[in-house]
């Protein structure tokens, strides 16, 4: 049929009951809505807990000996870690890199002892790439040069019953099987909000940890913090062209570090979208509601159409016509209200009851913010006018089978 | 396309467990530019025998062909071509496409066709002048009475000059005056562009004006006569 007659057909046949049609198109605007909004915040609370995630402790990149990932053990270390940490500093004109070395060792306060892993840091650059210098809740954070200072997790600090300016002893295993053992004082306890570092974690500053463990200039990782999440993979790169002829280097993606994050990020996409599937076929139902309706009570209509001389290809083109309207109206009203919600949203933030508890879990803040993307934009509305015109096949496949005779002696 | 020939056509119903026959062995032939009347009483097999013949339902058995052409043996796709370009339907009810206006009914078939929109346009509005609707182009069926539905519906069977038109009880609904009219202008339409008419109808005043009348019953022509 010439587009203009079947245009406008399908136009005015949709608002023949309008109605029903409104219900349908309605169901489409909420569904669209819905989904993008729900898209968005998914997409936005990713993007958040990776950040956060990431910025607390791990950093998006670790270059670290090869087989230190899989077994970290003190004598899986890199050599000079300062050198290269100030080399890719200078030649990626980025400060946010930061050298660490780590050990396990047992701290003992005048009550009681506990595991912990201490790892060294380099106070000045270790801001940059962490979060957890500025989660020192009482005292201050590790100093330059200050050897004896100790900073440890609140939990940790409860479990030993010291607070800042108290002794903490440790004994641990060196880099070359000797003892590593330390007096050092507290001066700042942190409280991240994530249990395993608030409960296991202690830092000094990165020389005086090589001083105790016998580490010489080695450390377990440079960790590096890209500016932006979506600079890892090309950051990535260049640090790989960087040091493309050693050999006893390895660098990790942030995947590869936290395996768990992007495990748990796919596992909730998986559990969400199914509840998106489960709504796109509603609104699927819906529309097979509204067309079949249509279809059966225009049989007459449709039979005269075809004693005119029009093929049922026609009219079923007419049928998948009229729900490409309904569809284009659903997906322009519900990108248009999921686009009002979003744009708001992402200036309040969203947040509901009992979500701080939630947050807390999966490292979010109390309130998050959607994250407006063509991808949260389009995915749940393609959805829905896919489903929608799939849905709409079976009413417009049944016009093949009618005859013109038959057709018009529906009553 | 030319004449019409039908020979030992069949058709049988399943209604229930009963089986009727709506056409017994029916032989007929109508030449190009005739007017003729199918009567009968209800079941006779008049619009049976339209409905063949406008290939709308295929026959148990025998033959029809429309000049060169069996249209009993095509298939859907030819046979709805071979309708929306030779032949005109006129039914009881009117049929028409109530969301369309007068002048789209009219258009329909010829922008299926794929006739310009100009030419269209000034075809639909030059018919509808002639059925006598004038200034109601633009109005919906529901819009317009009885009488003006049908000369709607007959517009729109006529405007792109078919060789045949089918009219299944065209007057039916209409009161003595329109049908009357409607007569005239089919009668109008034979003579000046050669359309063939086959108008199935009981209505005597119809009759009146057809130049053959065939008689139906129980699915056979019992009579076949010029008037």
């Amino acid at each position: 049929m010439l587009v203009d007659v079947g245009l406008r057909l399908a136009w005015r046949n949709l608002w023949r009951h309008w109605r029903r049609t409104w219900l349908t198109v309605g169901a489409m605007i909420f569904s669209n809505g819905l989904l993008i909004f729900a898209m968005s915040l998914q997409f936005g609370s990713y993007d958040m807990m990776i950040d956060n995630s990431l910025h607390a402790y791990s950093g998006h990149l670790q270059l670290q000996h090869p087989r230190y990932l899989d077994e970290p053990k003190m004598r899986y270390a890199l050599d000079n870690v300062a050198a290269i940490a100030e080399r890719l500093r200078r030649e990626l004109s980025l400060d946010s890199i930061s050298a660490r070395a780590a050990g396990f060792a047992l701290a003992s306060s005048e009550e009681r002892s506990y595991g912990l892993q201490i790892v060294g840091v380099d106070p000045v650059h270790e801001p940059l790439v962490s979060t957890l210098p500025g989660l020192v809740k009482q005292g201050r954070y590790l100093k330059p040069g200050a050897a004896g200072e100790i900073v440890i997790g609140a939990v940790l600090a409860r479990n030993l019953k010291i607070s800042v300016g108290d002794e903490l002893t440790f004994l641990g295993s060196g880099f070359d099987d000797s003892f590593a053992a330390g007096i050092v004082t507290v001066v700042g306890i942190f409280e991240s909000g994530m249990a395993d570092l608030d409960r296991a974690l202690a830092q000094v500053e990165l020389g005086y940890f090589q001083d105790v463990f016998a580490m010489q200039d080695r450390g377990h990782s440079l960790i590096v913090r890209a500016r932006n999440i979506d600079d890892v993979e090309s950051l990535q790169a260049q640090v790989k062209a960087l040091l493309e002829s050693n050999q006893d280097i390895s660098l990790r993606h942030w995947e590869e570090l936290q395996p768990g994050l992007r495990q748990a990020i796919q596992a909730d996409m998986a559990s969400n979208s199914f509840m998106y599937v489960v709504l796109v076929v509603l609104v699927a139902f819906s529309v097979l509601n509204t067309q079949l309706m249509s279809v059966l009570e225009r049989t007459r209509e449709f039979g005269t159409m075809m004693a005119l001389g029009l093929q049922p290809a026609r009219l079923s083109r007419l049928v998948m016509l009229e729900t490409a309207l309904m569809t284009a109206l659903g997906l322009v009203l519900g990108i248009a209200v999921g686009l009002v919600v979003n744009l708001y949203l992402s200036r309040v933030g969203f947040s509901y009851p009992g979500m701080d508890e939630v947050a807390l879990k999966f490292n979010l803040p109390e309130r998050i913010y959607p994250a407006i993307s063509l991808a949260s934009m389009t995915l749940g509305p393609a959805a829905v006018a896919i489903g929608s015109l799939l849905a709409a096949l079976y009413p417009a496949l049944r016009l093949y089978l009618l005859t013109p005779i038959e057709a018009m002696r529906a009553v | 396309m030319s004449s019409i020939r039908c020979r030992q056509l069949c058709k049988t119903f399943k209604q229930g467990d009963e089986i009727i026959t709506g056409l017994d062995h029916v032989d007929i032939d109508i030449e190009e530019g005739e007017f003729v009347c199918l009567s009968g009483p209800s079941g006779s097999g008049k619009t049976t025998l339209l409905n063949a013949i406008g290939g709308l339902d295929t026959p148990d058995s025998g033959e029809i062909h429309m000049g060169d052409i069996r249209i009993d043996r095509l298939e859907r796709g030819p046979l709805a071509d071979m309708r929306l370009h030779h032949i005109g339907f006129v039914f009881q009810s009117y049929n028409l496409i109530p969301v369309l206006s007068a002048r789209e009914n009219v258009e329909f078939v010829m922008q299926v066709q794929g006739v310009p929109a100009a030419q269209r346009s000034r075809k639909s509005l030059e018919i509808l002048r002639e059925v006598g609707l004038e200034g109601m182009e633009n109005r919906r069926p529901a819009q317009l009475s009885g009488g003006q539905q049908q000369r709607v519906a007959v517009a729109r069977a006529i405007v792109t000059h078919p060789d045949l038109v089918l009219a299944d009880e065209p007057t039916a609904n209409l009161d003595s005056v329109a049908a009357s009219h409607l007569m005239d202008l089919f009668v109008e339409l034979n003579q000046h562009h050669r359309i063939t008419f086959v108008i199935a109808t009981h209505d005597k005043r119809v009759m009146s004006y057809a130049r053959r009348l065939i008689k139906m019953q129980d699915g056979k022509i019992i009579s076949d006569e010029p008037q």
